[in-house]
């Protein structure tokens, strides 16, 4: 029940975010979080053509989540520094959820706090 | 930096491992208060979708005890579906301890920890999610940026693919 809570609080949208829309897309980064990769490679896994992959990168790439590298005929894909900073900022926008849970946790407190007080005294009655 | 953590009352939030995230929030009462708060569905309701988070709660049901379940129903303006979220509670120490976990996703979830530590009149809350893999945990920071905007990332989706080919051809 808590951390599914947090795409609703996300109000920043970008092109990394436009990026990761796609299924295909977001397999992508997974695979690259796990091992760099050739385009040749992913297409194979995603069972797609070259010239689709090349696509998907392309787009992976352009939105800072994904750099690329030719060595001799072979591509490398590797994860981009912006995937990174993906997390950094989702963090910062779970946090901001929470921030804001606890601030009307406060109000609720302070009133139970309130009524303790005002109970306690009429015990003492 | 710790003396500044005791005097303020600011959420942190660290990734602590491949699978786990830690928020910690100072409160000031008695743990007792704090605890009835998480645990009262009257109370509850009260602060776990502040008003910035755009979400209705619909329905709030707690049975804390252990092996007792919790069901959380819940609406956004942005999807039309109400969303449940729902577990179990394997642990409930009273002011103290709570565990619960994550039932509402695919397979195995994350499985909630929520320590109330009372220091002189304040408590401190740590609440631990542990997912059942990096990968688990991954997914849910992944798909946490990404859902609820479908829309607006499809268009925005569509014109980086115009981008992206009008610059491969110059």
């Amino acid at each position: 029940m808590l951390n599914h809570m947090v795409q609703y609080s996300r109000t920043r949208f970008d092109a990394s975010f436009a990026a990761l829309s796609d299924a295909t897309r977001r397999g992508v980064l997974e695979q690259l979080g796990r091992a760099d990769a050739s385009i040749t490679d992913l297409a194979e896994t995603f069972h797609m053509s070259l010239t689709g992959m090349k696509k998907h990168v392309g787009v992976l790439e352009q939105a800072g989540l994904v750099t690329t590298e030719k060595v001799g005929r072979v591509r490398t894909c590797k994860l981009g520094r912006r995937a990174l900073a993906e997390e950094a900022a989702w963090i910062e926008s779970y946090r901001q959820l929470w921030a804001a849970r606890f601030n009307e946790l406060d109000k609720v407190v302070e009133e139970l706090k309130r009524k303790e007080k005002l109970d306690g005294r009429k015990k003492r009655k | 930096m710790d003396a500044k953590k005791e005097n303020d009352n600011s959420t942190t939030v660290e990734r602590t491992s491949d699978r786990e995230l830690v928020v910690t929030r100072t409160f000031n009462a008695p743990a007792r208060i704090v605890y009835d708060a998480w645990t009262k569905p009257e109370l509850f309701k009260r602060w776990w979708t502040p008003k910035s988070s755009g979400v209705t709660m619909l329905s709030c049901e707690m049975d804390v005890r252990v092996g007792g379940t919790y069901r959380l129903v819940f609406r956004h303006p942005a999807t039309g579906e109400p969303m449940t979220f729902f577990g179990r509670y394997t642990e409930v120490t009273p002011n103290s301890r709570l565990v619960w976990t994550n039932e509402e996703g695919d397979g195995d979830g994350a499985v909630t920890t929520v320590s109330f530590e009372e220091r002189g009149a304040k408590t401190v809350v740590v609440m631990r999610d542990l997912h059942p893999s990096k990968e688990a945990l991954d997914q849910a920071i992944a798909s946490g940026s990404t859902t609820g905007f479908g829309e607006q990332f499809e268009q925005l989706d569509e014109l980086l693919v115009t981008q992206s080919e009008s610059v491969g051809q110059s």
